[in-house]
């Protein structure tokens, strides 16, 4: 009776240790799929789709994980393979420098709408 | 004086808008091979489909300079189409490595006896997660590769033809 009880514990502890990891691990593949473009669909992230690219996609980022590669790892590995299209983060070069710009120009400009009006008052 | 400068500023705000988004529809921002880097690891190991032992690419690039690549289904449409160009690259003496994608081994092994062997040695991918390490996208496609300098000199996405043959021949001819 004793050993069963023993038995049973070990097996619950052991059962929720490999739930945790592996919801753990999936969470992660979430989240990096997220980030990622499906290359052969159009408008979706790896996460979104169900197309055999996504699938296989989503398959090696669990393996890398796995494998104990960190996120910025996948992404460099992904990127290199596949080019900076394939991340939803565009580097900052002479094509994208206006989209990382624009938001700071209105973020200055209405700023200075709000102190101009408060001083008027 | 206000009221002009806010008109003026929302008129160009509005018109700067409209000139970008007009722009960005001209480019059609397409995945294209062409913006992917050209280095290929070579250092993957597959199973070989008829005999079961396992091989990295470096190792099927036998020394030779050159290589081909190619990734096919048995369920894939165009890889039927496409085989009949493969055997007249095996004519050729090309070193052609066939890299079988999703397949079930068995269907796999009755297209070979169907449509002949085009290939040196065939290697299996079930998951797709190695052709991803290779860079690809589906089935088919056809990588020339430089195995000294581990680069891709020429990728080419869907079906080859004949255009497409004559050109890896005068690149292997060079």
């Amino acid at each position: 009776m004793n050993k069963l009880k023993y038995f049973t514990v070990i097996l619950i502890l052991f059962l929720n240790f490999f739930g945790a990891s592996y919801s753990q691990s999936l969470d992660q593949v979430h989240k990096i799929s997220k980030n990622l473009r499906c290359l052969i669909c159009q408008g979706q992230s790896v996460y979104d789709s169900n197309s055999d690219f996504a699938i296989s996609m989503k398959l090696l980022i669990k393996k890398k994980i796995n494998e104990g590669r960190t996120e910025k790892e996948i992404y460099e590995f992904l990127k290199n393979r596949y080019g900076e299209w394939v991340v939803y983060d565009p580097e900052i070069n002479k094509n994208t420098i206006l989209l990382w710009l624009i938001p700071l120009i209105l973020f200055v400009f209405g700023g200075l709408l709000i102190v101009r009006k408060v001083s008027i008052k | 004086m206000n009221r002009n400068f806010k008109i003026i500023f929302s008129v160009i705000l509005g018109l700067s808008i409209f000139f970008v988004l007009l722009k960005g529809l001209e480019s059609t921002k397409q995945y294209s091979p062409l913006n992917t880097s050209n280095k290929i690891d070579l250092n993957i190991y597959f199973q070989s489909l008829f005999d079961e032992k396992e091989y990295s690419i470096r190792e099927l690039a036998n020394k030779k300079n050159f290589m081909l690549i190619n990734i096919w289904s048995s369920w894939c449409l165009p890889c039927r189409e496409e085989h009949s160009y493969l055997m007249k690259l095996k004519k050729n003496n090309i070193n052609l490595i066939g890299v079988n994608y999703k397949d079930n081994s068995n269907n796999a092994k009755v297209f070979i006896k169907e449509m002949g062997n085009p290939y040196t040695t065939i290697l299996v991918d079930v998951d797709g997660t190695k052709s991803i390490e290779l860079g690809a996208i589906g089935v088919p496609e056809t990588y020339l590769v430089d195995s000294f300098e581990s680069k891709v000199l020429k990728k080419y996405i869907g079906p080859l033809d004949q255009k497409k043959i004559e050109e890896i021949i005068s690149i292997l001819k060079k």
